[in-house]
């Protein structure tokens, strides 16, 4: 790992709460500093809400462990003030090809939408995105912003009661207790507070391994994802190479499941399965190994009354697909918000139910392409085999194969059909990617992209038509945007939001997600369409 | 108009044709090849069908009675 990451990024400081006679009350408790606590934490502190972030370490995470960031994720980051450093650093790529054997079977172009300002994937080490993300804690904080990270704070005991969760910390200094209004538990896929509180992670285990590598090397390697079926280099497994920043390659290495995993990690055993996938010419360096097996599985509910999880903590899912760390920042997104119209006062606690709704079918749809993927790329029985092999092999000469090939279908938002958030849709002749539920896809806007205009409240967009500037309802004040198509000359603004419709208003989500839409501005249907977004309709 | 219904009455112009053609593809091929080419026919007849709906409905058809043979 780059040697500017050992040093810790956020290192032990005794605070006062740990000579506090009783405990200190605060209002947020993020638990753990990975991207998705430090997501939400930075969330809470750009809404004003007091947070302190506790870890059991106390720097950004060792290896690259999460690296293909979805461009909804880079939409979140920018709201979060990350995106463009992510885009930067990040490296973009948009070709795959596929191996079988010792053959290209065919090739792919994720061919990215034109018109929005993040790209569809960029590859870059999770290390770069929470130290990102601390920067950015670093600077709300020097902007007087109440967000605070406790490096080597590690809970170890967690307790609920009726309006508040107690929590025993220990430190180098010895244990201390808090006490939080909630508890946001970001503490990964063996998440303690999980644990403390007995409750079930039931799912899929994969009988499987996965040597994973970074290497660094100067070769000429393209900037595109190789996938092999069963390589010579790899017999009867699979393997993944794929760029990342500062000429850093990651290698997954399928291994199956009786292997020695002290022993295949050794540097004399990874170096030769490299050398034999890379070419004997290739100088390389190997940075980073580890051995790693995956289930498929969530927790029953993400909600435990003032306790909410979010990201690997409340479900996993294998590599396959970037559906991970992307999904953990759709987690926070669609949390955040909701939370901060509770402590408030304005809505209801109820509505972190929608949370859980939201959040539980979109970890289902993200645990069913993961499995899938899974099944394809790791056949478990003898006819899987022979029915993915036979895939394989037409593919190479037949393009209606190709799209049964999975290698891992990449990480998309999930559209929260079906919630009870939504309004129906008034708008039905209107693009169904709009509908009530989807996440607003981005359009170019003028000089600069639709998603930047949103801001962190409710929006109401008034598409060739007057809206009000602004709309005070049930406590909340929905942020009239008037915007014209004839601001976007390339028509994918209009396509996105209009389809068939001349004019339209959208009635928008602090996550981006339509929760109401209209032909033209209906003041009625919006105010109504706002309670029921905030939970009280 | 589609057909949404999989078809389970006489369809072959010449079933004993299609039997024996089926049979001659097979020939000369270990267990191991012949098994591929049964895998590669039916996702090419799969895609041939085309209607989600139909191919259903032969897998229950197929699957039906098999865990007696």
């Amino acid at each position: 790992m780059t040697k500017n990451f050992e040093a810790p990024l956020y290192p032990y400081e005794r605070h006062a709460d740990q000579d506090a006679i009783r405990p200190r009350r605060h209002k947020v408790l993020v638990v753990g500093a990975g991207p998705v606590g430090l997501a939400a934490a930075i969330d809470l502190a750009q809404s004003g809400i007091p947070v302190v972030v506790l870890d059991d370490n106390d720097k950004v995470s060792s290896g690259s462990r999460a690296i293909c960031f979805a461009k909804r994720t880079l939409e979140i980051a920018d709201r979060l003030g990350v995106g463009h450093l992510m885009a930067t650093k990040g490296v973009e790529w948009n070709l795959g090809k596929v191996f079988f054997r010792d053959r290209k079977v065919y090739d792919f172009n994720l061919l990215p939408e034109d018109g929005h300002q993040f790209p569809a994937f960029v590859n870059l080490q999770q290390y770069y995105v929470e130290s990102d993300l601390v920067n950015r804690v670093r600077s709300l904080q020097a902007a007087g912003a109440p967000i605070e990270i406790r490096g080597r704070n590690r809970v170890t005991g967690v307790a609920q009661h009726r309006d508040h969760v107690t929590l025993t910390i220990d430190t180098p200094d010895g244990a201390y207790s808090l006490e939080t209004e909630w508890l946001v538990a970001c503490d990964g896929a063996g998440s303690p507070i999980r644990s403390q509180l007995g409750l079930d992670f039931v799912g899929r285990v994969f009988e499987d391994n996965f040597l994973i590598a970074d290497v660094t090397m100067e070769a000429d390697f393209p900037t595109e994802r190789w996938f092999w079926f069963d390589p010579p280099f790899n017999q009867g497994q699979s393997a993944l190479l794929h760029k990342q920043p500062d000429g850093v390659w990651r290698i997954d290495l399928q291994l199956g499941w009786d292997i020695d995993k002290a022993e295949e990690k050794k540097p004399e055993n990874v170096i030769p399965r490299l050398r034999a996938m890379l070419g004997e010419e290739v100088p390389f360096a190997l940075e980073w190994v580890s051995i790693y097996t995956f289930q498929c599985r969530r927790m029953a509910r993400f909600r435990h009354d003032r306790v909410i999880f979010a990201g690997d903590s409340a479900h996993q899912v294998s590599p396959f697909g970037a559906r991970g760390a992307n999904s953990g920042f759709q987690d926070t997104d669609n949390l955040i918000w909701k939370l901060k119209l509770v402590l408030d006062g304005i809505a209801d606690d109820s509505l972190l139910d929608s949370y859980d709704t939201e959040r539980i079918a979109a970890a289902e749809e993200n645990i069913l392409n993961s499995s899938r993927s899974t099944d394809f790329i790791t056949p478990k029985s003898e006819i899987s085999r022979v029915f993915r092999n036979a895939v394989l092999d037409l593919s190479e000469h037949h393009a209606f194969a190709r799209p049964m090939v999975n290698s891992g279908r990449l990480s998309l938002p999930s559209v929260y059909d079906g919630s009870a958030l939504n309004s129906p849709d008034h708008l039905p002749t209107g693009p169904a990617r709009t509908r009530p539920g989807a996440p607003c896809p981005d359009a170019p806007l003028g000089d600069g992209f639709l998603l930047q205009r949103l801001g962190g409240g409710f929006t109401l967009l008034a598409i060739n038509c007057d809206a009000p500037a602004h709309l005070e309802e049930a406590g909340v004040t929905i942020s009239g945007l008037p915007l014209v198509t004839a601001d976007d000359p390339s028509g994918a603004f209009a396509a996105r939001y209009l389809g068939a419709a001349t004019a339209a208003t959208y009635l928008i989500r602090p996550d981006q997600h339509v929760a109401a839409r209209w032909h033209r501005f209906d003041e009625a249907g919006t105010r109504a369409a706002l309670r029921r977004a905030i939970g009280k309709e | 108009m589609p057909h949404h219904d999989l078809i389970l009455t006489p369809n072959l112009a010449t079933p004993d044709d299609s039997y024996a053609a089926l049979l001659a593809a097979h020939e000369g091929l270990s267990k191991e090849q012949s098994d591929a080419l049964n895998a590669r026919l039916i996702l090419i007849l799969a895609n041939q069908i085309g209607d989600p709906e139909i191919l259903k409905q032969a897998l229950v058809c197929a699957r039906t009675g098999v865990e007696d043979v």
